[in-house]
């Protein structure tokens, strides 16, 4: 008899958007639905748990049947349903994960809880059809930056996380600061490619006790710094230098610390997840380090960068494969780690 | 027809499934762990305990606020998922309303309190109105709103009760948070509903939806989502500062 393909339908809320999509044998993408909350945040300057929280509850279920409907698929044609459970905030957390057991508990489809890191590092799956384990992979988004391990599918190894400020959201102070504006990542990295990234000389934190964590917030202090002295002396601040300058800083750090990770493991593939892996400068910085060490570069299309539920279906796949299932008392867990 | 509803408005977490003005089952805890561990393990239980086939059931009640902002998420989320696997509506029951129909018949002023925290209550006033229906000897009731359910200090709705004048039973987990309150400014007599009734039961909020579910009062799973009678936070403040701001020009 043959067997009946796998599709996973995938569910992710764990910030400000809401993510449906439905995943084929894993790596193939039938729809891919976002509904972006970003423009109801950004008068806030960042996002706000309750109002994000009940954007999403308004929106699911349009986006979870927009992605079975650009599927072509109902719900029970689905394998499994999988779902982010964090980390995360937990409000909207909790209606991805409430809402995803519903459908498991009324339509009788298995239920696979799904880490948001993992999806991330699965979404290198999706347009890299010939990508596998094992493999280096950094993870720098607005809420996290950690660079991981990746044994096997569904095997991760945490070699180095951030003591303070995640990538993305060093970029969100110092853009604010910068009067740039929220959100801040796509900001920099635009007004960057007019600034002169050796302008001003920022520093490169390192963490004593371990070759591979982060620390952002000196950076983001160092930033903070420089325009005080400047208004103080009365300079004017070229904004484009500084965001050039800090960019630099933080590109530097990530690709230092993961290449010495990838030379240490000795492996010979290396990859990029996250929202901040759409940033341009950074992309470029490890297409050159790659290169440099004979390393095969690989990371997701801006689109698999940001938070989506096609990369919550691929993990949502492997973990399915080997065996994964969650129960109806799956819950939310806002501060989840990886490979523990 | 079978109505499952749902309420995790307060701390307890209670299911229940009713079919042609029967209870089949219900199921309600008051427990520490979140309604996200319990709610759906205590439908397992009831589904296989009664048999529940899921594609038998017409419509999902859920209390739609107000209540703790998580509680309502959970619960309104899990009724949003049902509508949408099993292609039914949803009846949203007011929090208050479905809580006081617990007290079905009653003559007094019926008046459910929540802690809202922040110094308020959340709380309305009702009654039960003999309807025309069946006779002279068997009665039926209607649930009338008095005072719409709403977010207030508790003083505000124990005067609106002595301006009443009439005899007035309170229940809900605003009970013991306001008991002081409600001795020094109730002036009529007044008692408080018992164990078994004095808080949100999915049971009652089943049959009331099924009242407003015949007069027509439901929603598709996709249009509904919970009221929560309170802004957040940060819009609150925003708010705030934006009418500061405003007073501040005047001047």
């Amino acid at each position: 008899m043959e067997e009946k393909e796998i599709l996973i339908l995938a569910i992710e809320s764990s910030c400000d958007e809401t993510a449906a999509a439905v995943v084929r044998e894993g790596r193939e993408v039938l729809s891919n639905v976002i509904y972006s909350q970003i423009d109801l945040h950004t008068i806030y300057g960042g996002v706000v748990p309750e109002i994000a929280s009940r954007k999403h509850i308004e929106k699911i279920n349009q986006v979870v049947q927009a992605a079975l409907d650009q599927a072509g698929k109902k719900l029970t044609d689905m394998t499994a349903i999988a779902v982010t459970y964090g980390p995360g905030l937990v409000g909207p957390l909790l209606i991805g994960v409430s809402f995803a057991k519903a459908l498991s508990f009324a339509a009788g489809i298995p239920l696979i809880g799904v880490h948001h890191i993992e999806g991330h590092i699965n979404a290198n799956y999706i347009e890299n059809k010939e990508l596998e384990p094992p493999f280096v992979c950094l993870v720098a988004s607005g809420g996290h930056s950690h660079l991981v391990v990746v044994k096997d599918y569904g095997e991760y190894e945490v070699i180095g996380r951030t003591r303070d400020d995640a990538a993305g959201e060093a970029f969100d102070k110092v853009a604010r600061a910068i009067g740039l504006g929220y959100p801040g990542g796509p900001k920099i990295d635009k007004v960057s490619k007019q600034g002169n990234p050796e302008a001003i000389h920022f520093p490169r934190a390192k963490v004593v006790e371990s070759v591979y964590d982060f620390s952002f917030s000196g950076l983001k202090s160092a930033v903070l710094n420089y325009l005080n002295s400047c208004q103080m002396k009365g300079e004017e601040i070229d904004q484009a230098d500084v965001a050039a300058s800090f960019q630099k800083a933080v590109v530097d750090v990530l690709v230092e610390h993961s290449m010495a990770a990838v030379k240490e493991y000795g492996f010979t593939k290396f990859a990029i997840a996250g929202g901040v892996a759409s940033n341009s400068s950074l992309r470029t910085a490890f297409e050159e380090a790659c290169e440099k060490e004979k390393v095969t570069f690989y990371h997701p299309s801006p689109v698999f960068c940001t938070d989506n539920a096609a990369m919550i279906g691929t993990a949502g796949y492997y973990e399915y494969k080997k065996g994964a299932r969650d129960g109806s008392d799956l819950n939310a867990v806002p501060n989840l780690r990886l490979g523990e | 027809m079978k109505i499952l509803a749902i309420d995790t408005s307060g701390q307890n977490a209670s299911v229940a499934v009713w079919e042609d003005g029967l209870t089949l089952a219900e199921f309600s805890i008051h427990a520490k762990k979140t309604h996200s561990q319990t709610l759906l393990p205590m439908l397992e239980d009831v589904r296989e305990k009664i048999e529940l086939d899921m594609k038998e059931v017409d419509a999902i009640a859920v209390t739609s606020g107000p209540g703790s902002f998580t509680g309502l998420r959970i619960g309104s989320a899990t009724a949003k998922g049902f509508g949408f696997a099993l292609d039914k509506p949803v009846i949203p029951v007011p929090t208050l309303e479905g809580l006081a129909y617990n007290l079905y018949g009653t003559d007094q002023v019926v008046c459910p309190l929540m802690d809202a925290r922040r110094n308020q209550t959340y709380t309305g006033l009702y009654q039960f109105v003999r309807g025309k229906g069946m006779g002279n000897i068997c009665e039926e009731y209607d649930i009338c709103v008095i005072k719409e359910q709403c977010a207030v200090p508790v003083e505000e709705i124990l005067a609106a009760c002595n301006e009443l004048g009439r005899s007035v039973m309170f229940l809900g987990d605003g009970v013991p948070v306001f008991r002081e309150q409600i001795a020094d400014q109730v002036t009529v007599p007044y008692g408080f509903a018992p164990a078994h009734m004095n808080r949100q039961r999915a049971a009652a909020v089943a049959a009331l939806a099924a009242l407003y579910y015949r007069k027509g009062k439901i929603q598709t799973a996709a249009e509904y989502a919970p009221e929560y009678l309170r802004l957040s936070q940060a819009e609150r403040e925003r708010k705030q500062q934006s009418e500061a701001d405003r007073t501040k020009k005047a001047e």
